[in-house]
């Protein structure tokens, strides 16, 4: 049985197409997947990410618990209700899951993992924090609504009457009578995630839709999150891939040397030896969309497609794909038999709405 | 509710099939798969003069989410492909009966095209 978060009925009498995902039921698509698309980048959408897990670390052992447990550094973020991002890695460098960290007071910080990797989450912190004095909270009381989008702010500021919430730099938060809010997202354009009790959670999407925040379902967040170069986690990356292969380099803090997190030893042998691989972006032209899995082959060897689709901000096929750390930035897909010629480049594809400068045409 | 037109037939796998006055079979998807489907941004369609069989997978379209595969309602030779579509593949979510059709086949036994579904029967076929 899959379980359904608080605003299941919202999503059902919008007449959504629900799916399965992570043992959840979520909404794939209200209408047109495009439209939910164009609705972010131009204007505002929100997402139900109510099936994301918070997970609250609390006790004075906290903070030193998170710089063993996380590679990224939690003493990088100073401010209460400031925000990191990182990976959870396992002694060997793979990546457990990737995951926000937030700084709520000196001795409470606040983690958002993802669903698809709760259970295995929450058995690796608890064990990995047994030796601290810090207690493990998962909070399945909160519900969580991502709005995204250039008008997103306006819309959050007016709907709770928080003027604060314009002001936030990004990466910061703040706490709002039973709301969290925070300037994050997956999705590349400006916006908020709003962190609030499960029983006011409908009301508050109610009121977003009135607003003519456009609801958005699970596949325009995957192309959003495709076209503004941000991985998926069991996609992109994955317990067998390391940060550094992951374009995930920027989240590993090696500085101060003397902080021993976990995974620490296998990553500097990795970057002493060289990194084989780097995860890059893909573009193509007409003649089809490439998906995971599909074969990329390079002038240094072969690679695999990640992630792959239709940029509808592009209007054409984009893709993450592994390749070998030497190949050029010419390369070919192979689909369906055939054979796409497919360009390299740099991640984002796309930035604040618009294709990055320097894609090729 | 799907629009189901009556003078169409329809295969289980959802391609509809329209019986030309030339003799030739038009085919398309039905207006509930490209619902299903979703927008769709990408269609690669048979050659021209490619023979494809009943059943088997000769088309593919695309959402931005995933590829489909169409199969051949009849057995024949392509005629012709609906080559607007390759600049403007949402044409099959908006007119699916009509300018969003995808080729031509001539017919290789012509009373082939009487085993696919009616309407009655395709409209019970999408309700299970």
């Amino acid at each position: 049985m899959s379980q359904k978060t608080t605003l299941y009925d919202e999503h059902v009498e919008a007449g959504a197409r629900m799916v399965e995902f992570a043992g959840w039921q979520l909404p794939i698509r209200y209408g047109s997947l495009v439209e939910e698309h164009h609705a972010v980048r131009r204007r505002a959408g929100m997402f139900d990410v109510s099936h994301m897990t918070v997970v609250d670390i609390e006790g004075a052992g906290a903070r030193e618990g998170l710089r063993r447990l996380l590679a990224n550094d939690v003493d990088k973020i100073r401010e209460r209700g400031q925000a990191i991002y990182g990976c959870m890695l396992d002694e060997s460098g793979g990546i457990i899951d990737d995951l926000i960290t937030y700084r709520l007071e000196d001795d409470f910080y606040r983690m958002v993992v993802n669903a698809a990797t709760r259970a295995g989450d929450l058995e690796w912190i608890a064990r990995q924090l047994a030796d601290f004095d810090a207690r493990v909270t998962e909070r399945d009381d909160l519900a969580m609504i991502a709005v995204q989008g250039p008008q997103a702010i306006d819309h959050v500021v007016e709907l709770l009457g928080a003027p604060d919430v314009a002001s936030l730099k990004p990466f910061r938060s703040l706490v709002h009578g039973d709301f969290f809010v925070a300037r994050t997202g997956y999705t590349g354009e400006d916006g908020c995630e709003i962190i609030l009790p499960d029983g006011m959670a409908p009301e508050t999407w109610r009121k977003l839709v009135e607003r003519g925040v456009v609801p958005c379902g699970l596949g325009a967040r995957d192309s959003l999150r495709l076209e503004a170069g941000l991985n998926l986690y069991g996609q992109d990356m994955d317990r067998e891939t390391t940060p550094l292969e992951s374009n995930l380099a920027w989240t590993v803090a090696f500085e101060p040397v003397d902080r021993d997190f976990i995974g620490r030893q296998a990553l500097e042998k990795q970057k002493s030896e060289g990194v084989s691989r780097k995860l890059v972006g893909l573009v193509l032209g007409a003649g089809g969309i490439p998906r995971q899995g599909a074969r990329v082959v390079t002038d240094a060897g072969d690679g695999v497609v990640t992630s792959g689709g239709f940029s509808p901000t592009l209007e054409r096929p984009v893709a993450m794909a592994r390749i070998p750390q030497a190949a050029g930035d010419e390369a070919i897909v192979e689909l369906r038999g055939r054979e796409l010629p497919a360009q390299a480049v740099k991640l984002p594809f796309v930035r604040n709405g618009k294709p990055r400068e320097g894609l090729p045409s | 509710m799907s629009n189901i037109p009556s003078e169409l037939r329809f295969a289980e796998t959802h391609e509809w099939a329209e019986l030309l006055e030339d003799g030739a079979v038009r085919v398309g998807v039905s207006d509930h798969a490209q619902e299903q489907l979703g927008d769709l941004v990408f269609v690669e369609l048979p050659e021209q003069g490619e023979t494809i069989t009943r059943g088997e997978a000769c088309a593919v379209v695309e959402s931005v989410k995933a590829a489909s595969d169409i199969y051949a309602p009849i057995t024949g030779e392509v005629v012709s492909v609906n080559e607007a579509l390759n600049d403007s593949p949402e044409t099959v979510n908006n007119d699916p009966y009509g300018d969003g059709w995808l080729f031509t086949v001539k017919p290789g036994d012509d009373n082939e095209i009487d085993e696919l579904m009616d309407a009655d029967a395709y409209g019970e076929h999408i309700e299970e």
